[in-house]
């Protein structure tokens, strides 16, 4: 009997230890170690920010899916791996951390595949005020990153909104909270939903909007922007954003560092190198994201943690790390199986592998500040990866060691991408996009990098009743009801 | 367009140089009729994409 140990539950991991399990049966042991007690829905916690759904909706208790899909679960962290045994033990092991009611207590578990998928680590200390010098969120903003999180958010907001029916302008400043944040698409969702929502209130007309990001551009989420067809032209999504945000009277300020936070304002340098001060009454500021902070050791004891990670925190897999300058970058820099180039029973899936480099061109101030937004690999890229490494893992258990590995490129896959602009039945607005390939490919694609056949995007109600089916569609998946497997990532 | 449709380009500078839907475009958006349609073809659209992706 093999073991396969996946380390975090989220999109990938959870993916990932689902389809093992379903494809390995009785016949080998799938354990999931997750800090978290609930798997979150987390594209929904938009709505819980402006108080459109509860905790509740977006959430729902992980031990009895593990239970019912045979899976063994331990509500703790990954604190080290020892991918080469420890003294006279060949045997590579983790060590957890518990969170539940044994909290503190230490263990370890055995494996013979590892997948890394512990997500990341919200890095809100890396500007000081964004986070509270322990790790958490601090005291001057608010994020929409955990179903908790939002909950907050929709408080503090519907504070602004008691404020502004009685007669007080708020000023509101939604983005990145530093110069190297991705998720992006989770702030535009955010500041779209709040001004839908301050229109249903009312006291639209009482509130100072505006974006702030790390992007060179608006549009870029990350990806270096998308061109797609409209009326004949192609043309990119900078013009599309500019458009939304016009339109809805929100001014953006893009190309920005935030380097420190007080209560009610935050400084911030700019890509020309000029700095400035914004004063806010509600921020909602995305932190940088950074691996979760996993030690290694090798069999004698010594640190390996380099060797296995990259500087980030985010595990090295099959990437190219030695692309070079921005001109020499590849699509085929991109990994293809997530496997650790010195442990091959070792994989990681999601935010957790250590992409080779950015997607948008990378940029810095005159002062030296990097200022460009990281790539995203959430969503459907996380779910594709984690089904393709669980996949992978399967094979070398029943096949053997040597078998030819399952490939889920960002470079070869497209995703489909449904951003909120406001919830409502008949009222709602959404965004639906599909971009193909994720990173974008000029060799195959010389002009965009992307085919633009099948790469679109556009506004409507339609995209609102997308993402809403959506929300249903794979909480049901993750809760692995009747047909979920007929569910794609 | 009508007039409460261009009124943002002279909010702010930073609108002036960009482009704004008019009534009808906004109306689109929220028509039950069209956006049934949209929503047939942006369904199709999103699968051949994820198959794919897989």
């Amino acid at each position: 009997m093999a073991r396969l140990v996946v380390l975090g539950g989220g999109v990938a991991g959870h993916t990932t230890a689902t389809f093992a399990a379903k494809w390995l049966g009785s016949a080998h042991e799938v354990v999931v170690v997750t800090p978290n007690s609930k798997w979150n829905w987390i594209p929904s916690n938009i709505w819980v920010g402006v108080g459109q759904m509860t905790k509740e909706e977006v959430t729902f208790d992980l031990a009895p899916v593990y239970k019912k899909a045979g899976i063994t679960y331990h509500q703790a962290k990954a604190v080290s791996i020892n991918p080469e045994g420890k003294d006279e033990s060949d045997k590579p092991f983790v060590t957890i951390e518990y969170t539940d009611d044994k909290t503190g207590q230490i263990e370890t578990i055995e494996y013979d595949y590892l997948v890394n998928a512990t997500g990341p680590k919200l890095n809100f200390d890396a500007t000081p005020g964004l986070g509270d010098g322990n790790g958490q969120m601090g005291d001057h903003t608010v994020s929409v990153c955990t179903a908790d999180h939002a909950v907050h958010a929709s408080h503090e907001l519907h504070k602004c909104i008691e404020a502004m029916k009685a007669g007080t302008r708020q000023k509101f400043l939604i983005g990145t909270g530093h110069g190297m944040c991705t998720c992006q698409g989770a702030a535009f969702e955010y500041i779209f939903n709040i001004e839908h929502e301050l229109n249903k209130a009312g006291v639209r007309d009482m509130a100072d909007m505006k974006w702030i990001s790390n992007e060179s551009f608006l549009g870029d989420f990350g990806m270096g922007g998308l061109h797609m067809k409209v009326g004949g032209y192609v043309v990119s999504s900078k013009l599309f954003a500019e458009s939304l945000y016009a339109e809805r009277d929100i001014q953006w300020l893009i190309g920005a560092h935030v380097n420190k936070i007080e209560k009610g304002k935050l400084d911030y340098e700019l890509l020309d190198g000029s700095t400035g001060e914004e004063e806010f009454d509600f921020a909602m500021l995305i932190p940088p994201f950074a691996g979760v902070g996993l030690k290694a050791y090798d069999k004698a004891g010594e640190d390996i943690t380099s060797k296995v990670f990259a500087p980030n925190g985010f595990m090295k897999v099959d990437a190219n790390y030695n692309a070079g300058a921005y001109e020499n970058w590849k699509a085929s820099d991109w990994p293809r199986t997530y496997q650790n180039p010195d442990y091959k029973n070792m994989f990681a899936a999601g935010i957790a592998f250590a992409p080779p480099h950015i997607i948008s061109k990378p940029m810095s101030s005159p002062n030296g500040t990097p200022i460009n937004p990281t790539p995203p690999r959430t969503g459907m890229p996380s779910g594709i990866i984690g089904k393709a490494v669980a996949h992978s893992v399967c094979d070398m258990i029943t096949k053997g060691k040597n078998t030819k590995l399952h490939e889920a490129s960002m470079a070869e896959m497209g995703a489909a991408c449904v951003a909120s602009a406001g919830k409502g039945v008949f009222s709602g607005t959404a965004a639906a996009m599909t971009v193909y390939p994720v990173v974008p490919d000029f060799d195959k694609y010389p002009g965009t990098g992307r085919d633009t056949e099948y790469t679109f995007g556009e506004i409507g109600l339609a995209g609102h009743w997308i993402k809403h089916i959506l929300h249903f569609m794979f909480i049901h998946k993750a809760k692995l009801n009747p047909g979920w497997t007929l569910i794609p990532e | 367009m009508k007039k409460e449709d261009e009124i943002n380009f002279q909010k702010n500078e930073q609108f002036t140089l960009t482009m704004m839907p008019g009534n009808f475009a906004k109306k689109l958006r929220t028509c039950i009729i069209w956006q049934a349609i949209r929503f047939a073809i942006i369904n199709i659209k999103m699968l051949i994409v994820v198959s794919k992706s897989h």
